[in-house]
């Protein structure tokens, strides 16, 4: 298998803490992902909203870019880069005329004939989790988390469908297998508003204040995303939600790859861990779960 | 329905062409709806709408098109796609409302300005660099939504925290994207 | 020397719309042999019956062609006419110029053309028929009813009191089936075990009747008149003979906590037990697979308490034959479960927790809440903390009318019963609120609507149109996410219980079972009417009637009024020693027939047997083919397959069938 990453925009710049996580995981556990070159943006939510075809396009235009570099497969991080990749595959394998239409526009022939797998994905089925479980250096004993995986890692399930629609497990069985409690909560797949964190704000204020009162209510000590629109809506605009309702939330949002990260033995510099909004390091300093001698598993 | 329905309806209003409109683009049976209601009952954005899903896919059911194309709710939908999801009867309802957003947006119809605006200047900055350009993005809006100062208290450590960079990243083949998006939208000129 | 007549029918328009009838007369008295030929409006009228009669003996003809509708339509109607002119029936035939020709057509000059084609076709055929003789089959005059729920029941007491012996079988312990299971019954809220179990007890001292329960249908051959039942009398582990109900065997077993399926797992039993206290035989079982002298090889408390040495741990499954005439399915529903794993073909409701939420239940499970025989006494408590609800939600229509989880069809009684569950928990739980989530009020039924107008009016529950999207914990609570799609806004409540009026689908195993019995079932598995509307108690397989909820979904009304049809469907086929049929069979040209029995093996029937033909000092000169004709479908595989031409079906004779080809071709 040879595997293309694509790391999307936002593992670039607001979530870049996932890509160096991601990186760091896949360094411990000899993961062998090579980025796709001159990648561009999957066109997330304003493509497809304002043109069918340009949402199909981007995606796809990847996908030829993997194709030409020789990948299979393409690993995604990124949730929305994910799913658009997803829809865009799917929606061109059932039409040559949806094809023939995207090669016009991409003015590309190339057959991109290539598996998609999200990160989360490729951990559960080709990895394996109980590899996963035998590589945990330092077990995040004791530490309560809610994985919260949105819409787009699950929807729409003709499309996207490595998981349970209504209640998907594989992000839990990660945090299991790296010696942390799973909360079976209930809001792992309501969604957190998206793209409207900017142009229409209170609507991610409000759905954040019921995903934080639903992680809360399960007494989580934090959530685990995989997603970057999630993790900013959460944890960027956690101050902002507390202001507006008057809560006092303070639940560091984790990217399930820091939590791989410290489980495998990462310090908290390795893992970006102080560039969230919400500190996550005294949660885990006071549980004991950050590794003393940084580095030190590594270099083992 | 929280809006007044501008429309008269009458017999010809009732017979346009609107439901078989959208069957085209969105390949969507509007008449497969029964109107139970769960595709409301559990959107995400539901607090946030005059039209609910339903009475979208009525309005659709009733060929009222102007009604249609002038609602906020396509624009308010977070495409979280729940409502697809949960349909009893398989509607891809989150289809439906790109398809009338689209349109709407095609026809300069009455829209929620901040959302199409936003999505005109994301598509704007990865039709120029590549990949997005965050820092531009948030800036460009701000400055063109009248609201300098939203989330300014944000940029700082944002900045310092290295999750903005000052400058946008550009992909080497720039041309690829331009006829990306020169091709798809052929039929008007760009999307600015 | 064929002597035929045409007699051409117009069917008001429906033939003469589009086919010519006045020019097809005129030609086909031009045909070889046609005598006569006639035309008129109605002739499946009187005075057109009339007109067949008349002519028969005017022109001395002995063969007809009646150019009309569908033999399945009038066949029977003119070959009576024939026969009261002195004819034998079997020398009539129809030509279908309706629904073969006329209403399958446009352009009336080849609509005509064909109806002479098919004419001249039966013209040639009916020149070649013999005269026939109907078949007589005996008929064994006492019926198997399958289930005994109150469907069964209803058909066996009908059919018993009618004189006829009844051999019911039931496949759980005790018969009362759901009903026994139901607290009180719409829309007149009389108990309903109150109503059934005198039934049930009538049913066990009937004279005409024969009662196997904790038994099942092993094998049936056979045919309309004369089927041979096997039935598997499963074992008890208690010698029915000899047990008098006492009770100690069940009140000294250990082993209590298992699951009661009648109280729909709100409840426990032991693992001897009886499923309920007026169960009908009371006589208990024991469940192997929980039993500690099964499982560990030890305890026989129950042998060692029986005075009567009823326990019999050495007992096996006994096989037992039956013959009746006629048999009257009745083997009920079962209902959809909204888990994930399953093993019928639908999808589970994760939305609403995939059924692992202990106070999300069905709405039999409620039913149990509120019997007074029920595992709280009658006592509305919620199954995790006994708590008592004071807001429960009803939600309709789970599973049905849901393409998405796969199946369409509305469940039909729901809306009456989820009105009645309102009704009762707020009889028994005054402060209590019901909340109903539904998309449409089916009601229609005598008495019915004014029942729900009740619920709402009176009984304050409060109707909300719209699907619930999901259900979730939330400490204490279960949140309901609804909408109310008439006001246009979502609805969320915080509910202590939900019920969920889930989908009605046939009993599981169906298909196996039909398929045993040789009848139909649609793709939900619902045993199948031999027509929708004019034959909805009959199945495809002459002899075998249907009754109760194997077939839809029905309220109780609705099952005993069917399963009561059924019974005098029963009655009216053992009313008669024999039973006439129609000669459409095989028979066997024994001097050509060289004994290879590929026609035995190739019929789907088992119809043919070996017959031995021996010379008059009693040697065995050849074997030959024999047809049973009470078997004998007259499906021809036979005749296609027989290699020395010996075997040939009356009525449809190769001859006959060629004759017509041939006029084709003229």
């Amino acid at each position: 298998m040879n595997y293309g990453y694509f790391p999307g925009c936002s593992l670039h710049s607001t979530a870049r803490e996932f890509n160096i996580s991601t990186k760091a995981v896949c360094s411990s556990l000899k993961i062998n992902f090579t980025e796709v070159e001159d990648w561009i943006c999957c066109g997330a939510t304003p493509a497809h909203t304002t043109n069918h075809d340009l949402g199909l396009a981007l995606p796809y235009s990847n996908l030829q870019l993997a194709a030409q570099q020789g990948f299979d497969t393409l690993v995604a991080p990124c949730a929305a880069c994910y799913n658009r990749l997803k829809v865009s595959d799917f929606e061109i394998r059932k039409s040559d005329e949806k094809k023939n239409r995207i090669h016009e526009i991409t003015e590309d022939k190339t057959e991109a004939d290539i598996s998609i797998l999200h990160l989360i994905e490729f951990f559960k089925n080709d990895f394996g989790i109980e590899e996963i479980k035998s590589a945990v250096k330092n077990p995040l004993v004791g530490l309560r988390v809610a994985s919260y995986y949105g819409c787009l890692l699950v929807r729409p399930n003709e499309i996207v469908n490595f998981d349970d629609e209504e209640n998907p497990t594989s992000m839990d069985e990660i945090v299991s297998a790296i010696g942390a409690d799973a909360l079976d909560w209930s809001h792992k797949t309501e969604c957190c508003g998206a793209a409207h964190a900017i142009p229409k704000t209170e609507i991610v204020l409000q759905l954040c204040k019921k995903l934080l009162q639903a992680a809360e209510n399960s007494s989580a000590d934090c959530i685990a995303v995989a997603c970057p629109l999630c993790h900013a809506n959460l944890d960027m605009r956690q101050n902002q939600i507390n202001k507006t309702f008057g809560t006092k939330f303070n639940t560091p949002i984790l990217y399930i790859t820091q939590l791989m990260g410290l489980a495998l033995g990462y310090g908290a510099n390795d893992l970006s861990l102080q560039s969230h909004f919400v500190d996550p390091i005294k949660l885990l300093t006071r549980k004991n779960l950050i590794p003393q001698l940084e580095k030190m598993n590594r270099e083992n | 329905m929280k809006r007044k329905l501008e429309t008269q309806i009458t017999l010809n209003t009732l017979i346009d062409s609107f439901s078989n409109e959208i069957k085209t683009l969105s390949k969507v049976n509007a008449y497969e709806c029964y109107q139970c209601g769960k595709c409301t009952a559990g959107c995400s954005v539901g607090d946030f709408l005059e039209e609910t899903p339903n009475q979208m896919m009525r309005l659709i059911q009733l060929n009222l098109r102007d009604e249609a194309l002038n609602s906020k709710t396509p624009f308010l939908c977070a495409t979280c796609n729940t409502c697809t999801a949960r349909c009893p009867m398989d509607i891809d309802i989150a289809k439906v409302m790109e398809t009338i957003r689209i349109l709407s947006e095609k026809e300069k119809k009455k829209n929620v300005k901040e959302v199409s605006k936003f999505s005109k200047i994301f598509l704007d900055s990865i039709k120029n660099h590549g990949r997005l350009f965050e820092l531009g993005l948030t800036a460009r809006f701000n400055i063109e939504n009248k609201t300098p100062f939203k989330d300014s208290e944000l940029a700082p450590s944002l900045i310092f925290k290295g999750k903005l960079s000052l400058l946008p990243q550009k992909i080497k083949n720039r041309k690829r994207i331009k006829k990306i998006f020169d091709n798809s939208i052929n039929e008007k000129k760009g999307v600015e | 020397m064929s002597r035929i007549g045409v007699f051409v029918c117009y069917c008001g328009e429906n033939i003469g719309r589009t086919v010519n009838c006045s020019e097809v007369t005129q030609r086909a008295a031009k045909l070889r042999d046609v005598v006569y030929s006639v035309d008129y409006k109605y002739m499946c009228s009187d005075p057109g019956q009339q007109i067949i009669k008349d002519a028969i003996k005017k022109y001395n003809l002995n063969g007809i062609v009646v150019a009309s509708c569908s033999p399945l339509m009038h066949e029977k109607t003119f070959r009576h006419a024939v026969v009261e002119a002195g004819l034998n029936p079997f020398l009539c035939e129809l030509a279908n110029i309706r629904e073969h020709c006329s209403w399958v057509h446009d352009d009336k000059r080849n609509a005509t053309d064909k109806a002479l084609d098919l004419i001249r076709m039966m013209v040639e055929k009916v020149k070649k028929n013999l005269p026939l003789d109907t078949i007589k089959i005996p008929v064994t005059r006492r019926a198997l009813v399958i289930g005994g729920g109150v469907a069964g029941i209803q058909a066996a007491l009908d059919i018993a009191d009618g004189g006829k012996e009844v051999v019911m079988v039931e496949k759980s312990p005790s018969i009362g089936g759901h009903m026994a299971q139901l607290s009180e019954t719409f829309p007149t809220l009389d108990c309903s075990q109150c109503i059934l179990t005198p039934k049930m007890v009538d049913v066990n001292s009937h004279k005409n009747i024969k009662l196997y329960t904790y038994s099942e249908i092993e094998n049936v051959k056979g045919y309309i008149g004369n089927f041979e039942i096997t039935i598997r009398k499963k074992t008890r582990y208690v010698d029915d003979s000899i047990c008098n109900g006492c009770g100690i065997c069940i009140e000294k077993c250990p082993q209590k906590k298992i699951n009661s399926e009648f109280n729909t797992n709100l409840g426990t039993r032991k693992a001897i037990y009886v499923p309920f206290p007026q169960a009908v035989p009371n006589i208990p079982v024991i469940d192997k697979e929980n039993c500690t002298y099964f499982k560990n090889g030890k305890c026989k408390v129950c042998e060692k308490f029986c005075d009567r040495n009823a326990i019999k741990f050495e007992q096996t499954d006994e096989f037992i034959k039956e013959n009746v005439g006629a048999i009257v399915v009745a083997t009920g529903f079962d209902l959809y479960s909204i888990e994930k794993e399953r093993s019928d073909n639908y999808q589970g409701y994760g939305e609403y927790g995939y059924g692992k939420d202990p106070d999300i239940i069905n709405s039999l499970q409620f039913e149990r809440l509120l019997s007074a025989s029920g595992p709280t006494l009658g006592e509305v408590t919620r199954p995790s903390d006994g708590k008592i609800p004071e807001t429960v939600v009803f939600i309709q229509c789970v599973g049905s009318r849901d393409k998405s989880k796969g199946i369409e069809f509305c469940s039909k009684i729901c809306c009456m019963y989820t009105a009645k569950h309102t009704m009762l928990y707020k009889h028994k739980v005054h402060n209590g609120k019901a909340f109903v989530f539904y998309m449409d009020i089916r009601a229609a039924g005598k008495n019915y609507d004014e029942f729900v107008r009740r619920a709402i009016e009176e009984d304050e529950a409060i109707y909300l149109r719209g699907r619930v999207s999901r259900i979730y914990r939330e400490k204490d609570k279960l949140i309901v996410k609804g909408a109310d799609t008439l006001i246009g806004k979502q609805v969320e409540i915080a509910a202590d219980l939900v019920v969920l009026a889930t989908a009605m689908l046939p009993q599981k195993d169906t298909v196996p079972f039909a398929q045993k019995l040789g009848i139909g079932y649609d793709k939900y598995h619902f045993l199948s009417e031999a027509h929708p509307k004019l034959k909805p108690i009959e199945t495809n397989t002459a002899g075998i009637f249907l009754a109760g909820a194997c077939q839809a979904p029905k309220d109780i009304p609705e099952a005993v009024a069917q399963a009561s049809a059924a019974a005098s469907k029963v009655l009216g086929l053992c009313s008669n020693d024999q039973l006439e049929r129609e000669p459409y069979v095989a028979y066997v040209n024994e001097s050509s027939c060289i004994g290879c029995e590929f026609c035995l093996q190739s019929c789907t029937y088992s119809a043919i047997e070996n017959k031995s033909i021996v010379n008059s000092k009693g040697e065995l000169v050849k074997k030959v083919a024999y047809v049973n004709k009470g078997v004998c479908q007259g499906c021809g595989t036979c005749v296609s397959i027989c290699r020395s031409k010996s075997i040939d079906l009356a009525g449809y004779t190769d001859e006959q069938i060629y004759s017509e080809i041939n006029s084709m071709f003229v």
